[in-house]
């Protein structure tokens, strides 16, 4: 017997729920428990009073996963409200990753010719080594990964992505 | 200044408030204060069980069968672990329950002190919502939210973690929690409403598929159902959850559908082209294999948790609501619009070629006792005292749906989703308590009996009149069923060897103990059973090798039924293996 695979979908939700100990957990452990992706989870606080978490999960599947997905986060008591940036509109993605890179002459000198290119800052330098700090896009934070990794990549810690929709509509 | 309470105080009192009247639990080192604080009060009454997977049992037979909440207290560590069964059959069968769980002082949380374990986490996952309090100011505003969590929308079970400390420390202050902000959608949108209804009028072959969300909504649902289906002259199925939703006398009714099923119930599905799915979820003993399910129809679904719509099958119509509420507004909307039935005869004339099969049919045996033939004897002696009826999981509990007739809700007690062997005997003692007066019968099998046989103790210090109507053939017949139907009827550790004598057993547990193994003796059996006033164990012998038909196999079409036992073939391949 053969265990079948489908076409997948990418797309971003965001998630508001109560600041409660174990929210984290039990939707981490929902995706878990029911056989779903999460390609990036972020997540903190993000009101004055500290009772509401925001919760970015990048997760991937055919679309009737998706929705199910969708309806299983939206039935958790502590959760408030999810919302499909994807499918709903134009939407901003973020995220940020440390970069260290290591080498001397030519290669140095490459890689910080092209974090310039990416808008990368150095945040740390020694005479071997840089580590560099991008913002952007998983795309742009991919390739530049990538690049990196021709002139003397040796660590990358990733934020995930964070995401918020476009305009003055709020949720 | 308000007076200072102590967490346990507080516990009692707000469980008192929201109208608990009892508690299933046993005592251990971490639950202490909370048991001296019942032992100075008399308003909510504690059944003692004999293990915290009984009280957990025991809590969803008084819930099921009354419609209020079971409420559950254990201690820490293994008082949770054991009740980690019961939880988890409560999540799957939408049961209302809350649990509390006594956890070590918070000082000692993590430490892998005596008797902890991380109850939150580990029942995260089979409850619908869980708290770990560790301000007792905070204790009443959780456990009010516990409760209306627990038995509104989808209900379930919820759990409260309390450490010791939290129980003993005195408070003057009610500080509420942050409330969590949940809602769930009971009305449904009245647009849908009216889109279902044209779709139910233009119907030329409809069907009610319906199922336990129908019980949980309430009698008014039930009500809801018979009007509907009355209005409408659709005929209506349901699953082993929904059994009694709709009188088994109605001429609308086909039986159960699924695996075990009947013929024109599974045929009707087959061949109907409008389904309206009312509080049920189209789970795999349901549809049988997907790709085959339903080809001609179109589907309505209506659940109050919108995670079930389009999940396993999709429908052309979702109604996200409380079924009993979309159905009540359906029939407001029908008789608004003037509809009359539509001329189904042509649908029925087809339906009544399927029961014509007579699908339930059994051979018959003047030796041995047909398993089948007592619950039908079952049936007919108590159906004028409309008995609940528990079962446990197996042969015996298919047998029970497909023979015994329900004839309203809230009467059929089964563990349906999890199948949790052990359910039956606690579950029927639950089911006793929230109704003195009701005849309760636990059709049992010997081996599932076995599980949780300590609760015989519990009946007989709260005088409890249950009957445990064992149907014994000496098999766990399911397992020896599918290994006859799959591996060439190797009977891998199916025999239920050393079995105790029952008849002995209930003696020694001050019950009445009687052995029925002969067909002719059956009738004055079960009489002698119903005669007696107190707990009765009935271990009635029947035929060893019966096998519950008809079945559809795992992951076959509904069209594909195995009516009797001479159409099973030997072995199947892995693809069907695989299935459950």
């Amino acid at each position: 017997m053969h265990i079948r695979t489908e076409v997948s979908e990418r797309h971003t939700l965001s998630v508001t729920v109560v600041n409660e100990p174990g929210i984290l957990a039990r939707i981490a452990g929902m995706f878990a428990g029911r056989g779903y992706n999460i390609e990036s989870l972020t997540v903190a606080e993000v009101t004055e009073d500290e009772t509401v978490s925001r919760i970015t999960i990048v997760t991937s599947g055919p679309p009737e996963v998706i929705d199910q997905i969708i309806a299983q986060l939206d039935r958790l008591p502590p959760v408030h409200r999810v919302h499909d940036l994807t499918a709903e509109g134009p939407h901003v993605e973020r995220e940020l990753a440390l970069v260290k890179v290591k080498g001397t002459g030519d290669h140095r000198i490459e890689a910080l010719r092209l974090a310039e290119v990416y808008r990368a800052r150095v945040v740390d330098a020694t005479i071997s080594s840089f580590v560099f700090e991008v913002t952007g896009g998983t795309d742009k934070i991919d390739k530049f990964l990538e690049l990196m990794g021709e002139v003397g990549l040796v660590e990358v810690a990733r934020t995930g992505v964070a995401a918020i929709s476009r305009g003055h509509s709020t949720f | 200044m308000a007076q200072e309470r102590t967490g346990a105080d507080i516990l009692i009192e707000t469980l008192t408030d929201l109208g608990v009247e009892v508690v299933f639990g046993y005592p251990g080192g971490a639950v202490l204060p909370i048991y001296d604080a019942i032992f100075k009060q008399d308003r909510i009454r504690h059944i003692l069980v004999r293990q915290e997977g009984g009280a957990a049992h025991a809590a969803e037979g008084y819930a099921r069968s009354t419609g209020k909440p079971g409420v559950v207290l254990v201690t820490s560590g293994p008082g949770a672990t054991n009740a980690v069964t019961g939880i988890t059959d409560a999540l799957m069968d939408s049961i209302p329950m809350v649990v509390i769980t006594g956890q070590v002082p918070t000082a000692l949380i993590g430490s892998d002190a005596f008797q902890e374990c991380d109850t939150v986490g580990i029942t995260r996952h089979c409850t619908k919502q869980n708290y770990l309090v560790k301000d007792p100011a905070e204790l009443e505003s959780v456990i009010r939210e516990a409760f209306r969590i627990a038995t509104t929308g989808r209900p379930g079970p919820v759990l409260i973690d309390l450490p010791k400390d939290v129980q003993v420390a005195g408070t003057a202050i009610d500080r509420p929690r942050t409330s969590i902000g949940y809602n769930p959608q009971t009305e449904p949108d009245p647009r849908l409403i009216e889109n279902a209804v044209e779709m139910i009028a233009a119907a030329e072959r409809p069907i009610f598929y319906t199922g336990g969300g129908i019980i949980n909504s309430g009698p008014a649902a039930s009500e809801a159902l018979r009007t509907l289906a009355r209005l409408t002259g659709a005929p209506v199925t349901s699953t082993l959850m929904g059994l009694g939703a709709l009188p088994a006398s109605s001429p609308l009714w086909l039986g159960m559908l699924g695996m075990h099923g009947t013929y024109e119930a599974n045929l009707a599905m087959n061949q109907a082209d409008l389904i309206v799915a009312l509080g049920a979820r189209f789970d795999d003993r349901v549809t049988g294999r997907l790709d085959a399910f339903a080809p001609h129809a179109r589907k309505i679904h209506v659940d109050i948790d919108r995670s079930s719509i389009n999940k396993i099958v999709s429908a052309e119509l979702g109604i996200v609501g409380d079924v009993g509420r979309a159905m009540e507004a359906m029939i407001a909307q029908w008789n608004k619009r003037g509809h009359q039935a539509a001329d189904l005869s042509g649908w029925f004339a087809r339906i009544d070629q399927w029961r014509a099969k007579r699908s339930l049919d059994f051979p018959n045996s003047t030796k041995e006792i047909m398993p089948q033939l007592a619950i039908k004897r079952l049936w007919e002696a108590t159906k004028h005292r409309a008995p609940i009826i528990s079962t446990e999981v197996g042969q015996h509990q298919m047998w029970a749906a497909q023979h015994f007739n329900f004839e309203d809700p809230n009467k059929w007690l089964t563990s349906g989703g999890l199948g949790t062997m052990g359910y039956g005997l606690p579950a029927a003692i639950g089911a006793q308590i929230g109704n003195p007066d009701a005849l309760v019968i636990d059709i049992a099998g010997e081996a599932s009996i076995m599980m949780n046989i300590q609760e015989m103790s519990t009946a007989t210090q709260y005088e409890l009149p249950v009957k445990v109507f064992i149907l014994n053939n000496e098999y766990m017949g399911m397992v020896r069923q599918w290994q006859d139907l799959t591996y060439q009827g190797r009977h891998s550790h199916s025999y239920s060897e050393a079995l105790p004598d029952f008849v002995k057993l209930a003696e020694a547990y001050g019950w009445k103990g009687m052995r029925i193994d002969k067909p002719d003796a059956l009738d004055d059996g079960i009489a002698e059973m119903l005669d007696y006033k107190g707990p009765v164990m009935v271990d009635c012998r029947v035929a060893k090798l019966a096998n519950c038909f008809p079945m559809i196999p795992s992951g076959a079409a509904h069209t594909e039924m195995i009516l009797q036992a001479n159409e099973v073939s030997g072995e199947m391949d892995d693809e069907a293996k695989a299935l459950v």
